[in-house]
């Protein structure tokens, strides 16, 4: 082991399962464990969480030994951060307006925002997509499945 | 047994084609045949979008709906990996070894024709199969008690988690999450809350829509945007005329084709093996096989039979552990699993005697299924072919709106919608650390009753683990556990030219933009 020590992206990945493992365990634990015969509801997690812990464990141990570099980023080549925000606003988006708006503000909304996350669409073609689903969707959800969402808060429609 | 079996088999026919039953299976397949076609689009995610549609239907033309999407979307799968060398669905990704090459060499339209003959020879066995072996299977069940349910369960878990693509520690991993997962909620037996973090919306546990579409769905979205390249239409252009094949076409495929129905349907009988392992095996046989191993990859038209004929038997052969058993094989089968236990089916040896109108309507559905999608395929090539052409960046966002609206149906509570959402976060973080999440769902779905069941089968022997072993069933179920393990292990440690040979193949595949989740 004369080289220089390299991140790589396992020991990242071992870490976190021994982190989630570690967790589960120490919540578990504050549930009855039991016996053998008589499995209180800290059994499974306890176990479980150890489990994991232990193959996270290995995951890091694996990267330590193998020789082979891999690629050590944990963020893609081209982050897409415009992109990403873009797709977790929209259900967001979808959450807020659809708890205050109804139904039509939040597809709207979300469909939209979503789709300006792609690097090609601009914003005329965002609205007309989100229209064309807006509409699909009110059709198809409304007024053929029924599923209990108000079109709009307040406005009986 | 046999005349037991065709009674029952004609019985299905009737469940089957009762118009209602036979409207929604229609749905499904055109449904299924719909995403299959579109980049980017893969059944987990559909189903799980239709799943909270079906909660008030009956249970039957919901599971003909949900099933006839799975094996619907493989038929559409091909065309894109044959006419535009995008393996954006894994089951097909081998095909666009030779199928692309073909399509170069203005064959496209052959290599589709004998693919969907090869669908249908590949899926007709599947489901013979499953109605022959689906009874037996169930007498040698019913002599399971919870300690061999559990050794079963645990099976295919490991099977899951070792066989399926990349790292096998990590799948493990992913398997425990997905059990740690499946313990979220109230405990059966004392009514303990755990791991909800004093969150009332977690007592019920974590919603599997919710699971389903964050892992399957949003995490895709987050890794493909931007990420994809526009596609290549030049070679694209097949009508009907040219799905003919010709004789020496049909004569060269024949046999392929069924040794790849035989492979695939020998995969699928593996806990653990779906129709992507089924399509890479039975790609490098028939490539080992061949007189001619030179002409694979350049377009040769058994290329596409062998792995397509193996990959719908083993759809087809999919169903019979999860629908006999209750022991699901894949990411897709643990979802189907899901939707039955939704619509309050035990899953288990009982299902078949019990819900005779699910199962024997299922398989019947199956054969009129496949028909309507050789119908389906053959004259509408050219539609399908169309559809090829929409750009992602339509796409995603129409498929985040479905995510929304059709989590929020699960449960009419904008709570799941968030639920997703932080799923889909932790699902993309997972994947970016070559985690692959398809044994989480698994996990998931078995967990409870794998604990269940551990749970039962200490308190019968009060406390003793060796239950486990002194049980022969169970002791053989625990004996494959340890092969799979020691298999694992060994490969790991000599590195033999089987695992060179195989990635040699699958490095040959082109890469996509779209991430492998599409299964």
């Amino acid at each position: 082991m004369s080289e220089k020590f390299v991140w790589k992206r396992d020991y990242y990945a071992g870490g976190l399962m021994v982190l989630l493992g570690v967790g589960a365990a120490v919540t578990g634990s504050g549930y009855k464990f039991g016996t053998l015969a008589r499995m209180g509801p800290g059994f499974m997690p306890v176990v479980l969480g150890i489990v994991l812990a232990f193959i996270g464990v290995l995951i890091a141990g694996t990267a330590l030994g193998s020789p082979e570099p891999d690629n050590q980023k944990f963020l893609p080549d081209n982050p897409q951060w415009f992109g990403w925000f873009c797709i977790l606003a929209g259900p967001i988006l979808f959450i807020v307006l659809g708890e205050y708006g109804g139904m039509i503000p939040a597809v709207f909304a979300c469909v939209f925002v979503s789709a300006l996350g792609d690097k090609t669409a601009t914003y005329k073609s965002s609205f007309i997509l989100a229209c064309g689903v807006t509409v699909f969707g009110v059709l198809l959800f409304h007024y053929l499945l029924n599923i209990p969402f108000p079109l709009l808060r307040g406005v009986n429609l | 047994m046999i005349s037991t079996a065709l009674t029952d088999l004609w019985y299905g026919f009737g469940v089957a084609l009762e118009p209602h039953n036979l409207m929604y299976c229609f749905f499904g397949v055109l449904v299924g045949n719909l995403v299959g076609v579109l980049p980017g689009m893969g059944p987990v995610a559909t189903i799980s979008i239709l799943l909270p549609l079906t909660f008030g239907m009956h249970p039957v033309p919901a599971i003909l709906m949900l099933s006839g999407v799975y094996y619907g979307a493989q038929y559409g799968g091909a065309i894109c990996s044959i006419l535009l060398n995008l393996p954006c669905h894994p089951p097909h990704a081998v095909t666009c070894l030779d199928g692309f090459p073909l399509t170069k060499q203005g064959k496209g339209g052959t290599a589709l024709g004998i693919t969907v003959i090869a669908a249908f020879v590949g899926a007709s066995w599947g489901i013979t199969e499953m109605i022959f072996l689906a009874p037996f299977l169930v007498k040698v069940a019913l002599e399971f008690g919870p300690a061999e349910v559990c050794s079963l369960m645990l099976v295919g878990l490991i099977a899951g988690s070792t066989l399926a693509k990349g790292s096998p520690l990590k799948g493990i991993a992913m398997t425990v999450f997905g059990l740690l997962l499946g313990i979220v909620g109230s405990d059966i037996e004392t009514g303990q809350p755990r791991f909800t973090f004093g969150i009332t919306e977690l007592f019920d546990g974590i919603e599997i829509v919710a699971l389903a579409l964050g892992m399957f769905g949003i995490a895709e979205f987050l890794n493909s945007i931007n990420n994809t390249e526009a596609v290549d239409m030049k070679y694209a252009n097949v009508g009907i005329s040219d799905m003919f094949p010709s004789k020496a076409d049909l004569k060269a495929s024949f046999r392929p084709m069924l040794r790849g129905t035989i492979l695939g349907s020998l995969c699928a009988l593996i806990p653990g093996t779906g129709p992507t392992i089924a399509s890479f095996v039975s790609y490098a046989t028939e490539k080992k096989i061949s007189k001619t191993p030179e002409r694979f990859g350049r377009g040769a038209i058994e290329g596409v039979a062998c792995p397509e004929a193996s990959t719908h038997s083993s759809v087809q052969g999919d169903f019979i552990p999860t629908m006999s058993l209750g022991i699901p094989g894949d990411t897709v089968m643990a979802l189907l699993l899901g939707a039955l236990i939704i619509h309050g089916i035990v899953p288990g040896p009982q299902l078949i005697s019990q819900h005779a109108d699910i199962f024997w309507g299922l398989i019947a559905s199956f054969w009129i299924g496949n028909i309507l999608l050789v119908i389906l395929n053959v004259p509408m090539i050219g539609l399908w072919v169309k559809l090829l052409s929409i750009p992602y960046r339509y796409l995603y966002p129409s498929a985040m709106f479905f995510v929304c609206i059709g989590v929020y149906a699960a449960g009419n509570d904008m709570f799941q919608v968030g639920e997703t959402l932080v799923i889909g976060v932790v699902g993309y973080i997972l994947l970016r650390l070559d985690f692959h999440p398809a044994p989480i769902l698994l996990g998931f779905v078995l967990g409870p009753r794998f604990e269940e069941n551990f749970r039962r089968s200490l308190l019968i022997s009060r406390g003793d683990l060796m239950t486990f072993i002194e049980r022969p069933i169970s002791a053989f179920f625990l004996f494959i556990c340890v092969v799979l393990l020691v298999a694992q292990i060994y490969v790991w440690l000599r590195k033999p030219k089987v695992v060179a040979e195989e990635r040699a193949i699958e490095a040959e595949v082109p890469a996509t933009g779209y991430s492998e989740l599409a299964e």
